[in-house]
């Protein structure tokens, strides 16, 4: 990318419209850091009821203090995106190579479409279709699952009987955050300097070979920031998580049973349209959490993608 | 400047073009229309009430046929929440309320009521009263008895297995296969919830110990939201049972509840019967029918697991205004036509006529 | 993954060894997809499954393929074409398996969403109606006014941005705006919608739910999309444009509105409409901040506003006594939402087909 589209520093002499013009535009900038820091604090306002007073004064809570309230939260919120991630990940960049590197050109950008048409998909109909669709259908691969591999602590019996597991709400996350991930790591995959991979070519590297040493390496930073984004995304995602998990609850790492974790965001979608008083303010504080939880992701992942730039200018 | 004016001319035509089209086809055929004043109503204006979303089902069902008689009225429910409802109906914003419970003691007390003249009594009907029926899914069964003991147990999931011994002796016709029991409960906050465990910790206390809310007091069991995705999770798995609106147990077998010595089944008889055998709120107005719901009646014939949900209202309104709107409709909501058609909507089950009696001389009050 | 070790000595010689025919692999294909499909059919036939399961018989015919075209490779052309051909396997399965998800939700929303897909749905609303019938002009109404709201609030604002960070931005203040643009970008949609209720919850005390909270929700969602678009649009613009237009003694702000806007117009055009793509579809936000209603609602500072996607979900959510007419509408519901932001990409697409500036580059 050239970024120096900036004008030469001539003194030029100043004029009433440019004045004007540059100054709406420095507000405008302004403005959105602005608006990120009333987000912050309009949050963080509505939340401190929830903290500051009595944990019996509040329902949804049922006499639990605050953060024993979160935890599991917190936790099904991380587990989830994570099993999401480790998921979409590898077909995302196996996608990416396919559209930039094994698919014929013409077809290439026709394919890039289609995945980007997954975004296109609204979240609840994801839901819809995560609820009435996948689960039933691979509820009798998890029985089998726990019959067979029940030893194995992630497959732990007994299996849901409904399938709507953390895995099926994982797996439905993971479709989602696919094209992001494509998205982003076949740019990457396609600024691959052309000389690196012809060189490999051309001291008789197989295609794959080629891609080890030349692809690969230079899209590493990219595959890894694009997934810190896709981490976000399936980290915030409220309504197809609402509508497939059965969340009832407690810490566990099994995929395959009924008893779940839920997920802050589809906690917050689940109780908000009924909560009143103090019990809005909770919800709004537990989306505090998610909101810096978030933040601190998207923060890495762009931090990665910015150093890289800087790197990649030097090439 | 020519192109920029010309593409966002391009842009504003498209958008108004959108919308223009949107908007000619959105004089929906069901909306209100001036010419359409064939009515021999004379009422008129905008009744705005709100409160619980358990009754939402049936106030659209209310609303649609009192809009109907009078098409000249809008009325407006906002399934707020009862909580939220009862909020506004005190800061005066809803005219009338529904609330899954009544106003407190402390809340009478008060009497800040914004939208009511000060010091009269504030009305309430228990006008919405809903079975809750245990539903489960058991291939070969399709009915159970069971106490609330066992059944608090089975939710709790300290019974694992459809043929535990506490089933067992209390169904000793039925063969009951081995089959694990999967309980399900509402993931969503709801009334349902709520007085499903407000049974349970009434008539097992010994078992039943959590607190009562809205939301689900224990961990394990399978989490569905809102009550069709209760239905759908129960009549889709094997070995299941959960609770749901009676209206919504279709072909799937239901539990008969032990009252008393009997095992009773639930009907629309039954579930009113347990708001007449209820005592009333001690210390209320005549007009104030706020009931001390009796979950561990032994009366014969009663069905204990119910939503009731009360209609509020003011009986002095500030406003005369909203009283010609409110009284009406309440008036409405109470008779027989409202509930029956609450009742093939929501499968409400319709209030008894000592009930109905006592409820219309409450409503004549509004003024 | 094994690795492939570049200095295997145990194939003597690449040229002598022979290559594959190139119908080799696609008769394994063939072949395995014959196995798997045969294997499924017994199974369908022993078991109690009757139903034929072309998602089983895919991904077995993708692990047989696999087996074989490795096998095959590495007896005849050795360890370094073997690998190479199984990532090749690995890399083409990765994109079915991603069309697998998509083929069947379009798939299902067509099935279950055609039943609905009347008349009357797009000229009812919910108002007065029970059980079966009604529509979805409320909620039509709804997601348009406040999509467009948020548009016309966010595009300036982002465009104004971009322009900034492009024409103008130096130093600290620029980078930092470029940094929180992009971590805006991540903020989970549900807290855009918490942020309006609060703003208007510590305004106008709790439980206040307006169709402007919602649009207010979708701007914060939308406004570094659009800058980011705009952006990158902006920087597409030759820098030659910029210096000519100096060089003829035009003031700077009017080289951007008059030089850089009208170049770089069409791909800011399809940049926003993408960005509304994005927002149409969002629940959340709109669930917590505008609620929902059955009436139809014009106006953004009063009261509840329904929109499409919370319509689909409240249908879904709550069901009355007839539950398949609730069913009926939420599918309906999904399939025009998804047409809505099918068209809404294709429109942006043909914007940056047609109206693409024709400046040499």
């Amino acid at each position: 990318m050239t970024t120096p589209a900036t004008t030469p520093r001539i003194k030029a002499k100043q004029r009433l419209g440019d004045r004007i013009f540059s100054s709406t535009a420095l507000t405008a900038g302004t403005l959105i850091l602005a608006v990120l820091a009333a987000v912050a604090a309009f949050l963080l306002v509505e939340s401190v009821p929830a903290l500051t007073e009595d944990p019996e004064e509040i329902d949804i809570l049922a006499g639990q203090p605050f953060w024993a309230y979160v935890a599991p939260l917190v936790f099904g919120t991380i587990w989830s995106a994570a099993l999401a991630l480790l998921m979409a990940v590898p077909v995302s960049i196996g996608i990416a190579l396919f559209i930039s590197h094994y698919a014929p050109r013409k077809l290439a950008a026709g394919l890039g479409y289609i995945i980007d048409l997954l975004a296109a998909v609204p979240s609840v109909v994801f839901g819809l279709w995560g609820a009435n669709v996948l689960a039933p259908a691979v509820q009798p691969f998890y029985s089998w699952l726990t019959e067979n591999l029940g030893w194995i602590p992630l497959f732990a019996p007994p299996a849901s009987g409904t399938g709507r597991t953390i895995l099926t709400a994982a797996i439905v996350l993971a479709v989602m955050v696919l094209p992001i991930i494509t998205a982003l790591t076949r740019e990457v995959f396609l600024q691959t300097p052309v000389l690196h991979e012809e060189a490999a070519l051309a001291l008789g590297a197989t295609r794959w070979e080629m891609i080890r040493t030349a692809v690969l390496p230079f899209g590493r930073p990219g595959i890894i920031s694009a997934s810190m984004l896709g981490l976000g995304r399936a980290l915030g995602e409220t309504m197809a998580v609402a509508m497939v998990l059965s969340a009832s609850g407690g810490i566990t790492f099994a995929l395959l049973t009924s008893s779940n974790p839920g997920t802050i965001a589809a906690n917050i979608a689940l109780r908000f349209p009924e909560a009143f008083g103090l019990n809005t303010n909770l919800l709004i504080a537990t989306g505090l959490i998610l909101f810096a939880i978030t933040l601190v992701v998207n923060m890495i992942a762009r931090w990665i993608i910015g150093r890289r730039k800087e790197f990649s200018g030097a090439n | 400047m020519n192109i920029t004016r010309n593409a966002k001319r391009w842009g504003s035509l498209a958008a108004i073009a959108i919308a223009g089209s949107v908007v000619l086809s959105s004089c929906a055929a069901n909306e209100p229309n001036a010419d359409n004043t064939d009515s021999e109503s004379t009422l008129s204006g905008t009744l705005v009430g709100g409160g619980a979303s358990s009754q939402q089902t049936a106030q659209e069902a209310w609303v649609a046929a009192f809009q109907d008689m009078h098409p000249e009225v809008t009325v407006e429910y906002d399934p707020t929440g009862s909580g939220t409802g009862r909020d506004n109906f005190i800061a005066g914003a809803n005219w009338f309320t529904g609330s899954d419970r009544a106003f407190d003691n402390e809340e009478l007390a008060e009497d800040n009521f914004a939208g009511c003249v000060p010091g009269t009594p504030i009305i309430e009907i228990p006008a919405y009263i809903s079975p809750i029926a245990i539903i489960f899914n058991l291939e070969g069964v399709d009915t159970l008895n069971l106490d609330a003991a066992t059944i608090a147990r089975i939710f709790k999931g300290e019974i694992t297995q459809w043929n535990d011994e506490a089933i067992a002796s209390q169904n000793p016709d039925v063969e009951l296969p081995a089959t694990p029991i999967t309980a399900v409960h509402r993931s969503d906050e709801s009334g349902t919830t709520e007085n499903f465990a407000d049974y349970l910790a009434a008539a097992a206390p010994e078992v039943w110990t959590a607190e009562v809310s809205g939301d689900w007091a224990w961990e394990g069991g399978e989490a569905a939201q809102g009550t069709s995705g209760v239905v759908d999770t129960v009549s889709g798995g094997e070995g299941t049972i959960g609770y749901a609106d009676a209206s919504r147990a279709g072909d799937l077998g239901t539990v008969a509840v032990k009252v008393g010595e009997e095992y009773v089944d639930y009907s629309a008889e039954a579930a009113a019967a347990i708001v007449d055998a209820s005592p009333m709120v001690e210390g209320r107005e005549d007009v104030d029918l706020a009931i001390e719901l009796d979950r561990t009646s032994t009366a014969e014939g009663v069905y204990p697991i119910v939503l009731v949900s009360y209609l509020i209202a003011c009986s002095e309104y500030e406003d005369a205004e909203r009283a010609e709107l409110v009284k009406p409709y309440l008036e409405y909501v109470i008779s027989d036509e409202g509930q029956a058609v609450a009742a093939e909507a929501a499968g409400i089950a319709p209030i008894s006529v000592d009930l109905y009696e006592r409820a219309q001389a409450a409503v004549e009050q509004i003024s | 993954m094994s690795q492939a070790t570049t200095t295997d000595r145990s194939v003597p010689n690449t040229y002598a060894s022979g290559l594959l025919g190139k119908r080799v692999p696609w008769y394994v294909l063939g072949a395995a997809l014959v196995i798997s499909a045969v294997s499924f059919l017994l199974i369908g036939q022993a078991g109690d499954e009757a139903s034929f399961n072309i998602v089983g018989v895919v991904l077995l015919t993708a692990v047989l393929y696999m087996a074989g075209i490795f096998v095959t490779s590495l007896l005849i052309e050795g360890r370094r074409k073997a690998t190479d051909r199984l990532v090749t396997a690995l890399v083409g399965t990765a994109f079915t398996i991603a069309l697998l998800p998509l083929i069947s939700l379009i798939f299902t929303v067509l099935t279950n969403g055609t039943a609905r897909f009347d008349l009357e749905f797009f000229t009812y609303s919910m108002r007065s109606i029970v059980g079966a019938g009604g529509g979805i002009v409320h909620a039509l109404v709804g997601t348009l006014l406040m999509t467009l709201t948020a548009a016309i609030i966010s595009v300036p604002v982002g465009l104004l941005a971009a322009i900034y960070l492009v024409e103008y931005g130096r130093g600290n203040i620029a980078r930092a705006i470029t940094f929180f643009v992009d971590v805006m970008t991540g903020i989970p949609s549900i807290v855009a919608g918490l942020f309006a209720y609060s703003v208007f919850a510590i305004f106008f005390g709790p439980g206040i739910k307006l169709g402007i909270a919602g649009a207010i929700a979708l701007s914060v969602i939308m406004i570094p999309i659009v800058v980011r678009s705009c952006e990158d649009m902006l920087k597409l613009v030759p820098n030659e444009l910029r210096e000519a237009s100096y060089a003829l003694g035009v003031p700077k702000w009017l080289t951007i509105t008059k030089v850089v806007l009208p170049t770089s117009i069409a791909g800011i055009m399809t940049g926003v409409t993408l960005a509304i793509a994005r927002v149409v579809g969002e629940t959340a936000p709109l669930l917590i901040a505008a609620g929902f209603t059955n009436n139809l609602n014009y106006n953004l500072f009063d009261g509840r506003m329904q929109s499409l996607p919370v319509m689909v979900y409240s249908q879904y959510v709550s069901q009355g006594t007839d539950p398949q007419a609730y069913i009926d509408r939420a599918w309906a519901g999904a399939l025009t939402l998804i047409l809505i932001v099918m068209a809404l990409n294709l429109v942006a697409r043909l914007i940056a087909k047609y109206f693409a500036p024709k400046t040499g580059r």
